[in-house]
């Protein structure tokens, strides 16, 4: 029978996504490891590659198609003496039998097998901490409606016998703003002007008399994630915040004087403050830390979630083991990732996970703020503009070089002695940067 | 003196009403019944239990004139009518002095007479109980469930005499077997006392107003039914009118208009089995916020009326009529009261429906007719009793089961059965349907073999098109 292909789940949070573009057309063979279509996820557009062998037979879901569900059927692949015709009627209708022909598995029966490429692991970190691996109880049937949905069985209360989750239970998650398609092309939307591509949706009348009318921008899948992980970041961690001035006068001549000794390498402030970052989190391991309800994790290796500006949101790609790393190796890494994120080609392994997460606005003349902690991290720190300020130095003033730096910290993980011991690290290592280049 | 203030009082003993008392009881609260005939009521007395038994004895008659068939053979098959009423009222003594001990045990008080709402004092609802015209006492309870029931519905211009032209309750112990019989109405109770006399050995004819028999039915069931009755020599006539009906010296004259055709039956007796109201006079609604709609009150989800602490479960309330959806409602509403946690109201949609004519019918869920309209893309499975080795094996080739899906989820919609032992196969449907099955559960079930039970595994594989004997 022909083999289904479904969408893949690329991520542990991906619950659909867009099929941008197949590479593929109906009648061409494919072997193991063909890439046979483009899928935009949450934060990036993926390669799916063939599993099978065999020839395409049927696209089911075409270009450019927004908000396929995880596991639905996109196309089918054809075993040899298979034709066409073999294909169902379509992914849920089994085709009424034919005479002297064997009646047919539903093809959904063999899929997990059949997907495209297993998700790519995602680092140690945990993705969701708050599920402790415990079974979830659940109906056959509301779980199968949960998976249909992209419904997270951990995100539901049951209200069966001993907390069983039901039908009823779905249906009002489903009703309460489960993941639903939206409407309009979500990674098309340009950063500078974020209306979608497609035409934004006439506005409705306000709901409030005395508005004035507006444009309605769908929410791309990206905004929902930055939506629903910040605000639980928010309700569920205790920020507090500690900042902190270092003085980079001599960190810019450093630089200066580094990136003067070759063209192979150019490094930014921002490369320099991820160095002392990570340094200075070996230093103080207790601040590269998360929070489970169970235990504090600290990490022994510390991996650096970089905020990058892309077009309709963020993405925050990770400096793996930047505590080993040297300055050119960060500079080089960052660079190609901040790239690759731009264009959308970053792999899920490479956005999710990280162990603590820096966010520079300097570039944009921002003296000093204060970011939200990227769950379930247990701390960001906000990176503000170089500028020259007037300091009291042996009590004289003076002019130097200054840099805010504020630390958000969720409580339950890092104290203020804790967070005020890595900030004194981390100005440290950034007024005296040649220590950070042992 | 006796006790007079309980927590529940329930007026009306019957499968709803003894139930909720039981149940109130096992939760620690003061309950008594108020009856005023029987206790286990309609169901238990008149109804249900009664023309199982009288089912039972068609049945045995039946297969003493098939002996043939299984290699048997016998001379002078005759019957008593007596005996076969006088089991039957055995039959319904027996269970009835059950309930008494039932109650008994769990400490339920019952009260002997008519219960009627008589305003509050003292923040509990009072209750007037009479017998016979004569005050038996006030009774005061926290809360009072109205379980009345519910009895034969009669039309101007049909109206019994008791005699020849009767309902269920005369019906059911008959004196003389009819040699000629008409049943008007074709739902179960009508359909049940028409099987019942035409394996008896009447000539038999069913009036349906509407286009077919046990509309309450799926259609396809319907259809295979009528199929069935019609060759076993049963006149059934389905969009039919009963123009006059009266009684005569020899028994009933009925004028009928079957498909513009007008048609005079001289029948020995008429049962008329064409609904029924609910029992809404004579406990004390007049004046109360309790809403009666079409001889029903209105209640919502938990039972509770529009009066506080006055609750309405069972056929007093609204469809379906049943015995098993009253005790359901009773235990769901007392446990409502107690407060206990995790309770769901009840869906309608699973509450089983079996009717005891031969061939017997059971149903769960949507009809197919139903969940189009509801909207569902369907996967439908069928699997006929010609393919079920036990059913051949028991000389019952005769019928069908059928299943219903969600095309999309999988979910169990509905599920309709006809043919031999039916009716005691449907429960396990409705184990999969309150569990929230999926097809993937029922296609892994194993079913023993060799038993009827297997065609409902096989109705199933048959919806997604895998069904292996047929």
């Amino acid at each position: 029978m022909p083999t289904p292909i479904l969408m893949p789940a690329l991520s542990p949070t991906m619950t659909e996504g867009n099929l941008a573009k197949w590479m593929v057309k109906e009648g061409d063979t494919v072997s193991p490891g063909d890439v046979i279509a483009e899928i935009e996820t949450d934060k990036a557009t993926m390669e799916v590659e063939a599993v099978d062998e065999g020839k395409i037979g049927k696209i089911v879901v075409s270009d450019g198609t927004e908000g396929v569900a995880v596991n639905a059927v996109i196309a089918y692949l054809l075993e040899e003496g298979e034709s066409a015709d073999d294909i169902p009627a379509d992914g849920g209708e089994a085709p009424a039998p034919k005479k002297d022909e064997p009646p047919k598995e539903e093809p959904k029966q063999e899929a997990p097998k059949q997907e495209a490429k297993p998700a790519p692991q995602a680092a140690p970190a945990p993705s969701k901490s708050s599920n402790s691996g415990g079974r979830v109880f659940a109906s056959p049937l509301a779980k199968r409606m949960a998976e249909q949905a992209g419904i997270d069985l951990n995100d539901v209360a049951g209200s069966g016998p001993n907390g069983r989750i039901v039908k009823a239970d779905i249906e009002k998650a489903m009703e309460g703003g489960a993941p639903k398609k939206a409407a309009a092309s979500e990674s098309a939307a340009p950063a500078a002007a974020p209306a979608a591509a497609a035409p934004a949706a006439q506005a409705p009348s306000p709901d409030v008399p005395g508005l004035p009318s507006y444009q309605e921008i769908p929410n791309s899948n990206m905004r929902k994630v930055i939506a629903k992980r910040l605000a639980e970041s928010k309700q569920f961690a205790p920020h507090f915040y500690l900042t902190i001035d270092c003085e980079i006068d001599e960190l810019l001549k450093v630089r200066k004087d580094l990136n003067a000794k070759s063209d192979a390498y150019k490094l930014s402030v921002n490369d320099l403050v991820i160095r002392a970052s990570a340094i200075a989190l070996k230093q103080v391991p207790a601040a590269n830390a998360t929070w489970t309800e169970k235990a504090i994790r600290i990490y022994d290796q510390v991996d650096i979630s970089v905020a990058v500006a892309i077009e309709g949101g963020l993405i925050t790609p990770v400096i793996r083991d930047a505590g080993s790393k040297g300055l050119k190796e960060i500079s080089a890494s960052m660079k190609d990732l901040a790239t690759r994120a731009r264009d959308g080609k970053l792999s899920p392994e490479e956005y999710q996970g990280g162990t603590f997460s820096i966010s520079n606005l300097g570039m944009f003349g921002i003296k000093d703020f204060a970011a939200v902690i990227n769950p379930p991290q247990g701390a960001i720190l906000a990176v503000g503009a170089g500028e020259q300020r007037a300091v009291v130095k042996d009590g004289a003033l003076a002019v130097a070089t200054v840099m805010s730096c504020t630390l958000s910290v969720d409580h339950r993980v890092v104290d203020g002695a804790v967070g005020a011991e890595f900030l004194a690290a981390f100005k440290k290592l950034i007024e005296d940067p040649l220590t950070m280049l042992l | 003196m006796a006790d007079t203030q309980f927590d529940v009082i329930v007026v009306g003993g019957g499968p709803g009403g003894y139930v909720a008392a039981i149940r109130a009881a096992q939760l620690g609260m003061k309950a008594a019944v108020v009856e005023r005939e029987h206790l286990g009521g309609i169901c238990l007395n008149w109804g249900c239990i009664p023309t199982k038994a009288l089912l039972r004895s068609s049945e045995v008659g039946h297969i003493l004139h098939n002996l043939d068939a299984y290699g048997f053979s016998a001379k002078d098959i005759s019957f008593d009518l007596k005996k076969v009423v006088k089991r039957s009222r055995d039959v319904a003594k027996q269970l009835s002095s059950g309930v008494a001990h039932l109650l008994k045990k769990n400490k339920v008080t019952v009260v002997d007479g008519q219960g009627k709402l008589a305003g509050t004092s003292g923040g509990l609802r009072k209750l007037e109980v009479t017998k016979d015209g004569k005050a038996v006492g006030t009774y005061g309870a926290k809360h009072v469930i109205l379980a009345t029931g519910a009895r034969a519905r009669t039309l101007p211009g049909m109206e019994p005499n008791g005699k020849t032209i009767v309902t269920y309750k005369e019906a059911m112990v008959p004196e003389t077997m009819p040699k000629k019989l008409l049943v008007i109405g074709s739902g179960a109770i009508g359909m049940e006392f028409a099987s019942f006399h035409h394996d008896m050995g009447a000539e038999v004819t069913v009036v349906e107003v509407v286009d077919r028999i046990l509309p309450a039915e799926d259609a396809e069931i319907s259809a295979f039914a009528l199929k069935q009755f019609t060759k076993q020599g049963m006149k059934v006539h389905t969009g039919a009118k009963v123009h006059k009906l009266e009684a005569t010296s020899k028994g009933a004259k009925a004028e009928i208009e079957v498909k513009g055709k007008k048609e005079t039956l001289e029948v020995d007796r008429v049962i008329l089995a064409v609904g029924i109201v609910g029992n809404v006079e004579n406990i004390g609604l007049e004046g109360t916020k309790v809403k009666v709609e079409k001889t029903h009150v209105v209640t919502n989800e938990w039972m509770e009326t529009g009066e506080p602490g006055v609750y309405a479960i069972g056929d007093l309330t609204g469809p379906p009529w049943l015995a098993h959806k009253a005790s359901h409602e009773g235990v769901l509403c007392v446990e409502r009261i107690a407060g206990v946690k995790g309770l769901h109201p009840m869906n309608t949609d699973l509450v089983p429906g079996c009717t005891y004519c031969r061939p017997q019918i059971a149903s769960v869920g949507l009809t197919e007719a139903q969940a189009k309209e509801k909207g569902h893309e369907l996967k439908v499975g069928r699997f006929p009793f010609i393919g079920n080795g036990k059913a051949i094996a028991l000389g019952e080739p005769e019928g069908m089961v059928k299943t219903i899906f969600d095309a999309k989820t999988g979910e169990m919609l509905g599920a309709h059965m006809i043919g031999a032992e039916v009716t005691e196969l449907i429960q396990g449907y409705g184990v999969a349907m309150t569990l929230e099955t999926t097809e993937a559960e029922l296609m892994h079930t194993i079913f023993p073999h060799p038993t009827l039970s297997e065609m409902m595994h096989e109705s199933v594989l048959d919806a997604y098109d895998r069904a292996i004997h047929f």
